[in-house]
């Protein structure tokens, strides 16, 4: 399908940063506030002198247009923004990816255990999701950043340090899965009831077994359909976290972060806050795109409900 | 049914209780966290951590702490700022609550009226060409990042096209109370209502559309038309009559989350002081009272709506009511 | 009052035009009960859809001539056969349990029927739904009106369909197999009551079903399609007592026996009906027809008189 093309471009253009990035021989991460430019023949330094803006008496420069040299202009750090957006791109997809798969891991471990097993266990997983999930998820995702962004994690055996991308995916992880594992446990509960699995259980087979052989494949097509939404939806997130300065930690970047660079610069520059933008709206977009693809694919009469009940 | 209710509600106490200990435990017992030190800024020495940590009662164990801050909360309501010692929170949050609610009340009329719009007309006019530009614009609607939208209206109505008779109108971010300047309100809000809306309706107009779809392929819409009525009539009476009861109950969540300040990002875009910023502020500045206080706030909102929701359910589906 | 001359329904899809019903013409007068026979995929509820200008597929084709009381069918608006739906043809469906929308009561829909039709305010409406649902007998029909279908057993909710559908005294009623989903003891009331509504209010009536019992309880005359075309067609007495073509006679067969030694396999038919992308040149039976012969290979046309089969074999098995 065209749209998986369109992902797959996207992935493939971040994943090239490094690449872009010794191709236009500039660094990224560093400000580079005295550089200067050659733009058709003509040196020009890269903040230009200029009263308005961030009223620090200069501007930086404007998209060039050319590949490679400062494509897209510069931003208050005098860096180069089509770089930055790459290298920023790389990071949005594997906080995504990676929250994605954790989540899908984890909500998949509970919602088999809670609807399989019942009783206690189940109610004390749900009652868990439940407060879990009644937590507006942006709260909850805010708070658990602002306290854990700042110092890391030291728990003594697990050791993470405060600016590593592995915060952020991990409490991006843990905040989805009442999302994903109320909708799995009650496909369980289901399935559980159905004759097929009542009869392996009548004749003997072994608890792992009927998880693993019966009801898991049943349960996979629903993590395949949940699996570009959820992208969709972490990257969201991540972005917002980002912006609001409590996602990706500078001097690593991601789509949120440079909106949120560019937030100063809005009314003079606006295309460092603009392409950031652009780019999660078009990979989301094309994400809900493939999702729905993938659902009618796979599940027409549309068996699978979203909203987390 | 009474039994019902009140298992209902001894749960929506449970879980209440379960988020202020889960948002106590966030701030006040992660590893690593030392809210002490927290207060008294970088560079300070041990002694002022250690002045910090007596004024403030740390030193007392975390169940002590808590008791006395949920005390101060419920009971005595007399709960104040870390940061800005003397000011009480629950006036405060009380204050940002009708900019909320005017900014997510305003947004919540427009999202479902042309949520239905499009949901409707989508359906009716199914593979057509206006089906296809109303699935297009939904999905770009859900697409685009709420904050990112909201600057972007914000260059365009606030200093691009500033001057075009199309937005000169628009006056500087801001809120304006209703009660002093009906206009002044209006007029700011509108970008943001609009800006708000656009995620919604690109939702839900999909989900509407897809329900009604689903909803007109079903046999008594076949008996429905067997008895001769017109096509408007079948879509109308019939299909959305049933499809609005997933609608209105995915209306009641997302309305209940935003209340209770979901609408952060938007509210920071648009300097709008409600409780969503209040929220981030107390979070920038990890000012713990007041997390708390908005934290709890915005949960039972959730929890609220939760509840309201199954109740409308039984209301409009006669299916539900006598199982 | 109903009279169908070569209907030919066919539809386009990406494989080309596929025919469901291939100049079937049959007429029904009032007061009797045409029962209509056939396998799914026999073209038997299409026929009938036409007839009520059910069929919503733009990839339609609808050729032929429906004549209601004289008057021409195919070619009418929608608005014009809007008006006709309902009061002057009803139809029923199969499957009581989702035949009615579940979130307004009975009574609402029956007045929703009504009102449609005739210029009556919400009171009488009512009240006319009250004494209807009296005539299907449902007990209680004051309390009755205020109930949700999800509320009534399966035959209540058949008994309440038939009223809906006989509401504005329609000419015609099309029943399609509407008591395939019912118990049998509730079989037997529904078809009572609507050999009891077919003396009241004398409508025709087109019943469609696969159970050669329901037909013997119920039909005056029968037809019996296979492949989109009509195959037999007669008297109860002549179809079910001396069946001409192969395909009847098998169905019969294979009815077990009530008395007398029981077979110790039931018979069936052997093979399926063909696909409609890919139907024999010859008559649609004869790759499954036991007597085929070589002038099988011709289709046979339906002849005979009053009763006809589209068969080549003349002496009676």
């Amino acid at each position: 399908m065209a749209c998986l093309a369109i992902f797959c471009l996207i992935a493939v253009l971040c994943l090239l940063a490094p690449a872009y990035v010794s191709f236009a021989n500039t660094d990224p991460f560093r400000a580079s506030l005295d550089a200067t430019v050659e733009i058709n023949g003509v040196e020009v330094p890269v903040m230009e002198e200029s009263t308005e803006g961030l009223a620090l008496g200069y501007t930086p420069i404007g998209p060039t247009w050319q590949l490679g040299n400062y494509f897209l202009g510069a931003d208050n750090q005098g860096r180069d923004v089509m770089a930055r957006l790459l290298y920023g791109g790389l990071n949005s997809l594997l906080i995504s990816g990676a929250a994605t798969i954790i989540t899908m891991v984890l909500a998949t471990a509970i919602g088999l255990t809670a609807g399989f097993f019942g009783g206690m266990t189940d109610t004390i997983l749900s009652r868990i999701l439940d407060v879990l999930w009644a937590f507006p998820v942006y709260l909850l995702a805010i708070s658990l950043s602002i306290v854990l962004i700042a110092q890391g994690i030291d728990l003594g055996i697990i050791v993470v340090e405060a600016g590593s991308l592995w915060l952020p995916i991990f409490i991006i992880a843990i905040v989805y899965i009442p999302y994903i594992a109320r909708p799995i446990r009650g496909q369980v509960l289901a399935l559980r009831r159905s004759e097929f699995v009542l009869a392996a259980i009548g004749l003997g087979v072994p608890e792992h077994r009927i998880l693993l052989r019966d009801i898991l494949p049943n349960v996979s097509t629903t993590l395949i359909v949940f699996t570009p939404l959820m992208l969709a939806i972490n990257m969201l997130t991540e972005s917002a976290l980002s912006f609001l300065s409590i996602g990706v930690q500078p001097p690593d970047a991601s789509w949120g972060t440079i909106i949120q660079d560019g937030q100063g610069l809005l009314y003079t520059r606006p295309m460092v806050a603009l392409a950031p933008g652009l780019a999660i709206a078009l990979t989301v977009l094309v994400l809900n795109i493939l999702g729905d693809g993938v659902r009618d694919a796979l599940d027409p009469r549309s068996k699978i409900k979203l909203g987390g009940d | 049914m009474l039994l019902a209710l009140i298992r209902r509600f001894g749960q929506m106490i449970f879980v209440m209780f379960g988020i202020s200990i889960l948002v106590f435990l966030i701030f006040f017992a992660t590893p690593g966290a030392d809210p002490a030190s927290r207060i008294a800024g970088r560079n300070a020495s041990p002694e002022t951590i250690e002045a910090v940590r007596k004024s403030f009662g740390f030193d007392q164990p975390i169940w002590v702490q808590y008791y006395i801050m949920m005390k101060k909360l419920f009971i005595t309501q007399d709960l104040t700022s870390f940061v800005n010692r003397g000011w009480k929170v629950i006036p405060a949050v009380i204050d940002t609550i009708p900019v909320t609610l005017s900014l997510v009340i305003g947004a919540a009329v427009l999202w479902v009226i042309f949520g239905m719009l499009f949901g409707i007309l989508a359906a009716a006019t199914r593979g057509s060409i206006i089906d296809k530009l109303l699935i297009a614009f939904g999905l770009v609607g859900c697409a685009m990042p709420v904050y990112w939208l909201g600057e972007v209206m914000n260059l365009f109505s606030q200093s691009r096209y500033h001057d075009t008779w199309l937005f000169s109108w628009v006056p500087p971010l801001g809120y304006k109370p209703l009660s002093e300047d009906p206009e002044g309100w209006f007029l700011t809000l509108i970008i943001p209502w609009i800006t708000l809306a656009i995620l919604y309706i690109g939702l839900y107009g999909r989900v509407l559309r897809a329900n009604l779809i689903e909803a007109m392929q079903e046999d008594y819409i076949r008996t429905a038309r067997a008895k001769g009525l017109s096509e408007t009539r079948v879509l109308l009476r019939h299909a959305l009559r049933t499809s609005l009861i997933s609608f209105v109950t995915l209306f009641g969540l997302d309305f209940g989350a935003l209340v209770g300040g979901a609408a952060l990002l938007t509210e920071v875009v648009f300097g709008l002081q409600g409780v969503g910023k209040l929220t981030y502020d107390a979070l920038q500045n990890l000012d713990l009272p007041v997390i708390m206080t908005t934290v709890i706030y915005a949960s039972f909102f959730v929890v609220l709506a939760n509840a309201l929701v199954d109740v409308v359910y039984i209301l409009l589906d006669p299916r539900v009511r006598s199982a | 009052m109903l009279e169908v001359k070569d209907l030919r329904i066919s539809f386009r899809t990406e494989h080309g035009r596929v025919r469901a019903v291939d100049g079937v013409s049959f007429d029904v007068a009032q007061s009797e009960i045409l029962g209509v026979v056939g396998e799914s995929g026999s073209g038997k509820t299409i026929s009938l859809m036409a007839v009520m200008g059910l069929i919503n597929d733009p990839n339609a084709v609808i050729e032929g001539s429906i004549k209601l009381r004289g008057r021409e069918l195919i070619g009418l608006s929608q608005r014009q056969m809007r008006g006709l739906r309902g009061r002057e043809i009803a139809m029923i469906f199969q499957d009581p349990m989702t035949a009615m929308t579940p979130v307004y009561t009975i009574g609402w829909q029956i007045a929703e029927q009504i009102r449609a039709h005739e210029k009556i305010g919400r009171r009488a409406a009512f009240a006319r739904a009250v004494d209807l649902l009296a005539e299907v007998n449902i007990p209680n029909p004051k309390e009755a009106i205020h109930r949700y279908p999800h509320q009534l057993s399966g035959g209540m909710r058949q008994r309440a369909v038939i009223a809906m559908a006989l509401s504005c005294h329609p000419a015609l009623l099309i029943a399609d197999e509407p008591t395939t989903a019912l118990d049998v003891t509730v079989q037997a009331q529904i078809l009572d009551l609507i050999r009891k509504l077919r003396r009241d209010h004398k409508s025709a009536v087109v019943f469609i079903t696969h159970d050669m019992g329901v037909i013997a309880e119920m039909a005056d005359r029968v037809m019996v399609m296979y492949s989109g075309r009509i195959v037999e067609r007669g008297t109860k007495a002549e179809i079910l007592l001396e069946p001409r073509h192969p395909y009847t006679k098998a169905l019969l067969d294979s009815i077990p026996p009530l008395e007398g030694e029981k077979p110790k396999r039931l018979r069936s038919i052997p093979g399926s009906p063909p696909s409609l992308f890919d139907l024999p040149k010859g008559c649609s039976f004869a790759p499954r027809c036991p007597w085929r012969f070589e002038r099988c290979a011709e289709k046979p046309a339906l002849e005979g008189g009053k009763h006809a089969a589209a068969c080549f074999l003349k002496a009676a098995s």
